[in-house]
């Protein structure tokens, strides 16, 4: 007997599908498989040449939305014309750094607009950051490498018998250098300043596997799924490029520690070095999915579905288990797209 | 849960392994995998079922017609790529 699917519109931003990508598009894909949902997508975009804006058979209609540096009162204009004329039923922001407007609007959306999302609280956002990832760490009952904050290169030269080269020199938000002596740390401290603004951290380097969880969080401590991979292939961005789903009881185990621990509420990626020894080493928590989430859709876990659903204040039920062994190779392709809807996304916003 | 089979007098093999008749070996753990030749293959299977580094001589050099030096060699060659792939874990 077939279910008859119910009629939703989902806006989504993160449509960046390029060789760093947003996870738009692999939240979209993973929304138009859902068994319980007939989804409308959205796409919400900072950018006039995101490719996501052309991908029409995934994305219904397109949005420019105001850079996430305005704040939150352009935000909140722009979405409540984009709801007059869609009647969106819920959100998806996938950037890390539009999330503090939009956990900022979530309440606002919900009142006013009846528009559902299903973030993280302010303070689970913030006790997260790499700056303070060490704390969150001990917390919350994970191992993570010593870090500290530094604002100037004279920081690093007095960090003294604190660290032992080679260090991690991370920016904020992104980029992360490996140092082998403070004056090449000082190096890329100037060059991640630059880009990232301050202040950069210093971590302590852990050699080992790379490993990654996705996972979503119900808010009250329960972790409604975890799919753990190791990348195969990586860009010279340190991107995953092909990846595959392992069979990891202790690192999914550890996953749903944080998630329990940080009663944490929404999708996440957690990232961990696991080093000679055995030992897991958070690394950094993003908190948003990431863009290898559908693998884990794959992987027999809908997380995206599974987010939508409790947006919505539908009962969810963990997932058990997943596909180990299941691959994901990404490929570049080149979308013709006539100048007409280039033209049409530059000057009306819309598409 | 037991992930491990007892096999030699210091070392175990991660009985999770996945060795398909192409002898294409996965593992499971760390997403590692690598092709190995009919040779391979049974010293897999026979590691899986517990065998001991003297069984193992005595399995090659009554199956493919080597004498027990080469095996040796051969053997220990073959452990060194097990280990670094996490296949055989030293106890």
């Amino acid at each position: 007997m077939s279910t008859k699917k119910q009629k939703i519109t989902v806006a989504v931003t993160g449509l960046n599908n390029i060789d760093s990508p947003g996870p738009g598009i692999p939240v979209i894909r993973a929304l138009k498989e859902s068994t319980a949902f007939e989804v409308r997508i959205i796409g919400l975009s900072y950018e006039t040449l995101e490719p996501g804006l052309y991908m029409h058979d995934l994305v219904d209609k397109s949005y420019q939305i105001p850079m996430p540096s305005v704040g939150t009162q352009p935000l909140l204009e722009r979405l409540h014309y984009i709801h007059q004329q869609e009647k969106l039923d819920v959100i998806i922001p996938n950037f890390d750094a539009e999330l503090h407007n939009f956990i900022k609007v979530a309440d606002i959306l919900k009142n006013a607009y009846n528009i559902a999302t299903f973030l993280p609280t302010q303070k689970q956002f913030e006790s997260r950051h790499k700056s303070v990832l060490y704390e969150f760490g001990k917390e919350n009952g994970v191992k993570v490498p010593f870090a500290k904050m530094v604002f100037s290169p004279n920081d690093i030269y007095q960090l003294g018998s604190e660290f032992t080269y080679p260090v991690a020199v991370k920016g904020k938000y992104y980029d992360a250098q490996i140092a082998s002596t403070p004056e090449q740390a000082v190096n890329y401290f100037y060059k991640i300043s630059a880009k990232w603004g301050l202040p950069v951290i210093i971590q302590e380097f852990v050699s080992g596997n790379e490993v990654n969880v996705t996972a979503v969080g119900d808010g009250e401590g329960n972790c409604m799924g975890a799919v753990p991979m190791r990348k195969l292939y990586i860009t010279d961005k340190g991107k995953a490029w092909a990846g595959i789903s392992l069979a990891d009881e202790k690192l999914v185990e550890i996953a749903q520690t944080v998630i329990a621990n940080s009663k944490w509420k929404g999708g996440c990626e957690l990232e961990f070095i696991k080093s000679k020894d055995g030992e897991y080493y958070l690394l950094e928590m993003n908190p948003r999915f990431p863009a290898w989430v559908y693998l884990a859709v794959g992987c027999g876990q809908n997380h995206p579905e599974a987010l939508v659903k409790m947006a919505l204040g539908k009962k969810v039920k963990p997932f058990k288990d997943y596909e180990v062994g299941k691959m994901f190779i990404r490929y570049s392709y080149d979308q013709i797209v006539n100048l007409s809807e280039f033209e049409k996304i530059s000057t009306t916003g819309e598409l | 849960m037991r992930t491990e089979v007892r096999t030699t007098a210091n070392m175990n093999i991660n009985k999770n392994i996945a060795i398909s008749e192409t002898g294409f070996v996965f593992n499971p753990l760390t997403g590692d995998s690598f092709n190995t030749n009919r040779v391979g293959q049974e010293i897999l299977r026979q590691l899986q079922k517990g065998a001991s580094i003297d069984d193992l001589y005595k399995h090659l050099t009554d199956t493919f017609s080597v004498d027990k030096a080469t095996a040796e060699k051969d053997l220990a060659d073959f452990f060194m790529v097990l280990k670094s792939y996490q296949i055989l874990i030293e106890v």
